[in-house]
């Protein structure tokens, strides 16, 4: 039976910090002269992104290649898709090449968990599927969370978090989602109406989620405060009246943060807009913990590879003393 | 000493006691020191997380005998099995820690059970993997037979012998255990 990681959806807390502690123990790898452990010699994982991608691509790639697995990117630009093959013919034909891992990256929600139920030897790791889950992203996003609040002895959980911005689009916003309602915490979604639908809460069932329309009172008080891209492919400037007059409204500015979330720490799943959803001085400043990010997401990516090759072709029970 | 201790089954054949286990470690120690005087370089590395609290014990011993620093480390093999996949019982990774220059240092690996020896070799790996050492040696609480690998111990405890489907556990103060080493047939695991 392969296993699969499609979507933060379903994950309890326990498996969630499964995750995060398998990725602290992958950190350390990342930081030795010889980054690079045998752990996946011999497993073959196959990227496959219909979508552009920069540092989802290549983080996930130097995952692999530090756990010596042989890693092959395809690209949709560059393959059949673009000669009109379907979603179903793509991925079979790649399965049929015992590939270990497929890591899809998608821009139709439900791409990743159509591919998992049609193949049969693959485990398939969801690397965004539309604007409905990308689980890695929020991952390392936690673990973020989490190292930064390890320096002041505080769990993840109990925190107060705000998503500001293109909520409607953001795949990364849902997988964080139900994240924080797994860990308890109070999610404030934050945007005007086109952007945050007032209906948007109810899809996840949970008095822990709320949607606020105005920034200033939106930011009050919270722990975290994540900016989320307008995602200018998926027509989002078409939700607002223009984007000048969105980001007078809603651009997280250090000013409003001093004033309304002034422990805050900020995060951005990126790329950045400047001066449209966040700030440069926020983007560079000391609550920023972008960057961070960006060096956790290769820690993340091993450990979920890690912890799903285990459950490739099962063998005898190994030796014990 | 009015500490509580955790029990072990009664089924469980003792075959080290407190006792036996700290003349071991003296006794490993003296040995370690005498095979080349010079401590300057020698560094013990205990694999996780059998050997972790061994190679503690035989570090704080070497320093009472010789009043001088040794360095210490840890490794954890996880990354580095032949069995990935039947990882049966523990998959969780606790890390590597080694403070100390890898090249050109004399490395005593500490675990406490050598039986296939492919614990042993797999840490091997994981140690080059961070430097050329000057040596690595071996030291064992015990030695229970059954290679699978040309690995053999330069310190052992002791040599108990077994029978293949045994286990042998061993168990520590520092895990809330009286310290002793036990034979364990399989249905009493």
């Amino acid at each position: 039976m392969v296993d699969h990681l499609l979507g933060i959806e379903g994950l309890s807390k326990t498996e969630i910090h499964r995750y995060l502690d398998a990725a602290h123990s992958f950190v350390e790898v990342s930081e030795r002269d010889i980054k690079k452990v045998p752990t996946l010699r011999g497993k073959t994982i196959i990227h496959v992104f219909f979508e552009p991608s920069t540092r989802t691509l290549s983080s996930f790639d130097i995952a692999g290649k530090r756990l010596s697995a042989d890693t092959i990117n395809i690209s949709a630009s560059s393959s059949s898709v673009k000669k009109g093959e379907t979603l179903l013919d793509t991925v079979r034909t790649l399965e049929s090449m015992n590939p270990d891992v497929l890591v899809i990256r998608h821009s139709e929600s439900g791409a990743a968990h159509f591919a998992a139920r049609n193949l049969t030897r693959s485990s398939v790791v969801n690397a965004g599927d539309g604007a409905h889950e990308h689980p890695t992203q929020a991952l390392l996003d936690l673990l973020t969370l989490r190292q930064h609040f390890a320096s002041s002895k505080r769990p993840i959980e109990g925190l107060r978090i705000g998503f500001v911005g293109d909520v409607r689009h953001s795949r990364v916003a849902r997988s964080n989602i139900w994240a924080h309602i797994a860990l308890g915490n109070e999610v404030r979604l934050i945007g005007p109406p086109t952007l945050v639908p007032m209906d948007f809460a109810r899809a996840f069932n949970s008095p822990l989620v709320n949607v606020v329309h105005d920034l200033r009172e939106g930011l009050r008080d919270l722990d975290v405060v994540v900016c989320l891209r307008m995602q200018l492919e998926r027509q989002s400037e078409h939700f607002v009246p223009n984007l000048d007059e969105y980001s007078k409204e809603f651009c997280v500015s250090e000013r409003l943060l001093r004033e309304f979330a002034p422990s805050s720490v900020v995060l951005h799943p990126g790329p950045m807009n400047r001066g449209t959803e966040i700030s440069g001085e926020v983007a560079d400043g000391p609550r920023s913990l972008i960057h961070r990010q960006v060096n956790n997401g290769v820690a993340v990516r091993m450990a979920v590879l890690y912890l799903l090759a285990r459950t490739l072709d099962p063998r005898e029970e190994g030796s014990e003393r | 000493m009015n500490q509580k201790y955790k029990p072990v089954p009664r089924e469980w054949q003792q075959v080290m006691d407190e006792e036996t286990i700290s003349r071991a470690i003296s006794r490993m120690s003296f040995e370690i020191v005498e095979k080349d005087r010079d401590l300057s370089n020698l560094a013990i590395v205990g694999i996780r997380t059998g050997g972790e609290f061994l190679g503690k014990r035989l570090q704080h011993e070497i320093e009472r005998i010789e009043k001088a620093q040794v360095a210490y480390g840890v490794i954890d093999i996880t990354l580095y099995r032949d069995d990935l996949s039947s990882a049966q019982s523990q998959p969780t990774l606790r890390g590597t820690d080694l403070p100390f220059r890898i090249a050109g240092s004399r490395i005593i690996l500490v675990d406490d059970v050598l039986f296939t020896g492919r614990t042993i070799r797999s840490a091997l790996d994981a140690i080059i993997d961070f430097g050329r050492p000057r040596s690595v040696e071996l030291a064992v609480l015990l030695d229970r037979g059954h290679r699978e690998l040309p690995v053999q111990a330069d310190y052992v405890g002791k040599v108990v012998p077994s029978h293949r489907s045994q286990l042998v556990r061993v168990r520590l103060s520092e895990m809330g255990y009286k310290d002793g080493a036990y034979l364990i047939e399989r249905e009493h695991k």
